[in-house]
């Protein structure tokens, strides 16, 4: 999966957890659990969904390199196993 | 219409999900009600056969009033008793109604013990609807049963927003809903109790106005109401729920301010606070997380809030409700969860029995009601009244919280967020994972010296989380 389509992947998915977000206005590095208001419920949704989505299972020692958009779609991008795109959303 | 919650007077039928004719047992979902916090989706109490709906999809009905008549399996006697709406609706105007309960729209209150109310609260009887067989007319705990396993039940519906003096009758949701929607009431046509006009009459007016059709892959949960007539209701699109979603925060908002005035007013809070050492709990999370994908993780809430479901339990005086009465404790802990909404606006969901579950079980149901809590979709059961809650503020929030005691719960408890400061272990200085605890008890059942050992027992709960 390349960092476009984990990108698209993520947020697809805070969409979902989040549907009263404004996601354009979120900056890439900002904190997603201050930016987007999640807590630590619906940060778990969000890595459980992804690795249903993606594969890509984040573990908890790696929390802190994925709390931003950037970090996560990075992240995601960096682990999958597969090349293929997929679908994206 | 059940009563879910403490501060809910009415609700909405949205939806049938049974006709008559269907079987239904005891948790099946038959109705989908809107009340100001969510959309509850509502269970049967008993098994039997749908005999009628009473209720129109659309219509706001007053907590009580009876919404379908289900021929329980032992016999068809007990329907009889029921009395259609209208009927109870024209009991209300009869003259020899008592002014003052007219006037209040309170039914006249009925002889029974406090635990045939507290049952006929739990299963969402209004006791003024039920025949009492007891000494003097005296509602007896045989007389709930009877009314539970028969029909759903039963109450004086108060006359909801009858016209007066040329004002057009609808709901003030309604009203709210006409302004936000630019619709004229006046030129609604109400399908409400006496032609009121409801919230799903200014929707389909609004619908009308725009001329949009349904869209034909509108989950069933959240199907437009139909009218009378079959017609669907044409606009259930996702702006529609966005905009239902915001009103609904408003009149949340709303509902717990009403809420919370009244536990300011009538319950003598005291409050105590203590700052727990969470690196034992924290050790053991890292542990029980590391193996397991991210599905099966447990979150430092769910933790907390099980050790005090656990706690609860074993310190008296904090689980139960407060009534005329006074105190009736309870020996189940149902635990409330606070979940604030993204956008403003606080639900209790509560988790029944949450002192019987493992940490895994709790972590599991906590994490299903919170996300229909939030998307606005519980099941009536999950609605009950829980007998003790916690608010928690989680990882963003502020260092401490002092909660106002939910009537007519006696106590809740707090947890600020889980920070890393220096502590003193054993004469020396170091750096653990703190959490500060807080309790509001109510003075009228509990004090100081009790609620002191309720949080010494959590933190002791909290040091062997292994146990939990």
């Amino acid at each position: 999966m390349n960092l476009t389509s984990a990108r698209n992947a993520v947020l697809g998915l805070l969409a979902e957890i989040a549907p009263e977000a404004d996601l354009t206005g979120v900056p890439d590095d900002a904190d997603l659990r201050v930016a987007i208001d999640l807590d630590s419920l619906d940060f778990l949704t969000l890595v459980e969904r992804l690795a249903e989505k993606t594969g890509v299972d984040v573990p908890e020692n790696d929390y802190p390199e994925v709390r931003s958009l950037s970090g996560l779609a990075g992240y995601v991008a960096d682990h999958s196993e597969t090349t293929d795109d997929g679908d994206g959303l | 219409m059940p009563s879910l919650g403490a501060d809910m007077n009415e609700g909405t039928l949205l939806e049938w999900l049974v006709k008559p004719g269907d079987a239904v047992r005891r948790g099946d979902i038959i109705a989908v009600i809107d009340t100001v916090k969510a959309a509850i989706d509502v269970e049967a109490f008993e098994d039997g056969e749908v005999e009628q709906l009473l209720v129109d999809p659309g219509t706001t009905v007053d907590v009580g009033t009876a919404l379908a008549l289900i021929r329980s399996g032992s016999g068809s006697a007990t329907v009889e008793t029921t009395k259609a709406p209208g009927e109870e609706v024209e009991g209300v105007d009869a003259p020899a109604e008592p002014p003052a309960a007219a006037e209040s729209g309170a039914p006249p209150d009925a002889a029974a013990s406090p635990i045939v109310r507290h049952l006929a609260h739990e299963h969402g009887i209004d006791l003024a609807t039920v025949v009492g067989t007891g000494p003097d007319g005296t509602v007896t705990r045989h007389d709930i049963e009877v009314a539970t396993t028969s029909p759903v039940v039963t109450r004086l519906g108060k006359p909801t927003d009858a016209a007066v003096g040329g004002r057009v009758a609808a709901s003030p949701l309604a009203r709210r809903r006409a302004a936000d929607l630019g619709i004229d009431l006046a030129m609604v046509a109400g399908t409400g109790p006496r032609g009121a006009v409801t919230v799903s009459d200014v929707e389909m007016a609004a619908a009308r106005d725009t001329e949009r059709p349904a869209p034909s892959t509108a989950p069933a949960g959240l199907a437009p109401p139909q009218t009378k007539h079959g017609e669907p209701a044409t606009r259930t699109t996702q702006h529609q729920d966005a905009e239902r979603a915001a009103l609904r925060r408003e009149t949340l908002q709303a509902a717990t301010g009403a809420l919370m005035a009244r536990s300011k007013r009538e319950i003598p809070h005291y409050y105590l606070e203590s700052t727990i050492d969470l690196s034992a709990a924290t050790a053991w999370l890292i542990d029980h997380n590391s193996d397991r994908s991210s599905a099966d993780r447990v979150l430092p809430a769910a933790v907390l809030l099980l050790a005090t479901a656990r706690t609860i339990r074993a310190v008296p005086g904090f689980n139960g409700f407060f009534t005329d009465s006074g105190f009736e404790p309870q020996d189940h802990v149902h635990l409330g969860v606070a979940l604030s909404l993204r956008g403003g606006g606080l639900i209790v969901a509560s988790v029944q029995d949450a002192d019987a579950m493992s940490v895994d079980e709790f972590m599991a149901t906590l994490k299903d009601v919170a996300a229909r809590a939030r998307t606005g979709r519980l099941r009536s059961s999950e609605m009950t009244v829980p007998t003790v809650t916690v608010t928690n503020l989680g990882d963003q929030g502020a260092d401490l919280v002092h909660g106002v005691i939910y009537p007519p719960q006696v106590a809740i408890v707090g947890f600020g967020r889980i920070i890393s400061r220096p502590w003193a272990v054993d004469g020396m200085l170091t750096v653990r994972p703190l959490v500060v605890a807080s309790l509001a008890g109510d003075h009228r059942v509990s004090d100081g010296h009790r609620g002191s050992l309720f949080l010494a027992t959590l933190d002791a709960a909290l040091q062997r989380p292994e146990e939990l």
